[in-house]
């Protein structure tokens, strides 16, 4: 089914002046445009492949390029360290706030097909061996960048699409987003001049879509620095309302005490190694590093318990059974001796913690179980650099 | 049409991982076909309808039982990127 619709529209005073097709797709609540007229007469509408990361910026980037008729998909990437979904999903106590994907929440207003792209293995090597380093703490961000767009310049050629957009701003991130880095994404990626930048794109050399008429250059726009104002102001002319402002960064390698916990993990491992399973735990409970051959992770609360519970075949761990408390995994080997002390200290963080004795269940992934009548640590036993 | 539905098993892992799991396992099946996916994490409860709306499946059910939720989804015509 089509539909033809004659669009006017204005962006910042930017008038739209183009006459659009729009294609109506069975089953999604989509406009597409698959022809532009220009000078010429009528030509297929260009294709952009938009990385969508759930915040403002992508989602106004994607939208820029709408208004001048391209067609926009997006994609996002899962590093397993995105902030996206998971903590809100474990803590019960986190449930008020909406359980919503942002990117997805970001496709849906904009009305784009998202792929969402499982990146787990292969960004490994970009956290654990940045080329050009980290930013403030493990966060790898300008490689990360050049890897994202790669990914998207590996997809926009296997799908027949024209050019690759991001939300990036020029001088909004100290470390990725300056007038020097840009190009090094650009070339390391491969995407050359077929990455364009709507917000800043006028104060940047222009692109191949800017020069071969792929875009007006006109209508994209020149956001510099750190400042928020504009694109909220642009946000409200579009009618985009509710969209997610993350304080730090995109993902949990900009957070002090993840990348803290993420120092130990590889510390203790003696290399700079990890799997999914290790990097979800770093998010969850409390860590305590109780010596070199061993860590607790101990849930704070149901949520946390009840995800922790998911690797009871994994680690040993340890519960009270006479009181409410948490569930504790043992990572690493505690031996005899430390695992009496993962048991005081079991016994510590439940409802026992005044009690005399507290019977703790300790199981290992075979099956084994033993029971400890143990006397809960006392707070003064806790030394304050165990806590990760 | 298969009358069977096929099995997305996607219990333990947190979102998005189950909406990938999802894609990649429709990504292989045929327009009409059925796939349920079953989930721990509650993000599904809003993540897997919200995906199948961009890319137009239809969720025919969700169901939450205890700590586990099965979402049913009815396979959309199949559709290329940039078409
Ligand atoms: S904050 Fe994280 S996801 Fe964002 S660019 Fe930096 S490393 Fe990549």
């Amino acid at each position: 089914m089509k539909r033809h619709i004659a669009r006017t529209g204005s962006v910042l005073g930017a008038k739209c002046v183009s006459t659009e097709v729009l294609h109506v797709v069975a089953g999604a609540r989509m406009d597409r445009p698959r022809f532009n007229r220009d000078q010429e007469g009528l030509m297929p509408a260009r294709k952009a492949v938009a990385l969508i990361s759930g915040g403002l910026d992508s989602m106004l980037a994607a939208r820029l390029m709408q208004d001048q008729g391209v067609h926009v998909e997006g994609l996002n990437f899962f590093t397993g360290f995105c902030v996206e979904g998971h903590t809100h999903a474990i803590r019960k106590d986190k449930r008020a706030r909406p359980l919503r994907n942002n990117a997805l929440w970001s496709a849906e207003q904009l009305g784009i097909r998202l792929h969402i792209i499982d990146v787990v293995d292969e960004y490994k090597d970009i956290v654990i061996n940045p080329r050009h380093g980290y930013g403030a703490h493990l966060n790898p961000c300008l490689d990360c960048k050049g890897f994202m767009v790669r990914k998207a310049r590996e997809w926009m050629e296997t799908h027949g699409f024209d050019f690759i957009i991001t939300g990036e701003v020029l001088g909004q991130r100290p470390k990725s987003q300056r007038r020097d880095t840009f190009p090094i994404v650009a070339r390391e990626s491969g995407a050359f001049d077929l990455l364009l930048r709507p917000l800043s794109a006028k104060l940047l050399p222009p692109t191949r879509p800017e020069r071969e008429g792929w875009v007006d250059r006109e209508r994209l726009l020149a956001l510099n620095g750190r400042g928020r104002k504009p694109q909220i102001g642009l946000a409200g002319t579009f009618g985009f309302n509710d969209y997610a402002q993350p304080a730090g960064g995109c993902c949990f390698l900009t957070d002090e005490n993840y990348a803290r916990r993420l120092s130990d993990l590889w510390q203790s491992r003696g290399d700079k190694r990890y799997d999914l399973d290790d990097i979800m735990l770093l998010k969850v409970g409390r860590h305590l590093r109780v010596s070199p051959a061993f860590k607790l992770i101990i849930g704070r609360e149901e949520g946390e318990n009840r995800f922790l519970r998911g690797y009871r075949q994994r680690f040993t761990h340890l519960a009270a059974t006479d009181y409410e408390g948490p569930l504790v995994l043992v990572v690493g080997e505690a031996g005899e001796d430390g695992l009496m002390l993962a048991a005081r200290i079991t016994a510590r963080f439940g409802q026992g913690r005044e009690a005399g004795t507290v019977c703790v269940l300790a199981q290992v992934p075979d099956g084994t179980e033993r029971e400890f009548h143990v006397t809960p640590l006392p707070s003064s036993e806790l030394p304050p650099e165990w806590y990760l | 049409m298969k009358l069977h539905a096929e099995i997305v098993d996607a219990r333990r892992l947190l979102c998005p991982m189950p909406v990938i799991r999802a894609q990649e396992r429709i990504g292989q099946l045929a327009p009409g076909d059925m796939v349920e996916i079953l989930c721990s994490d509650p993000g599904a409860l809003h993540d897997i309808p919200a995906w199948c709306r961009l890319h137009g499946h239809t969720v025919l059910s969700t169901v939450t039982e205890d700590d586990e939720i099965r979402v049913t989804v009815r396979v959309g015509p199949r559709v290329t990127p940039g078409l």
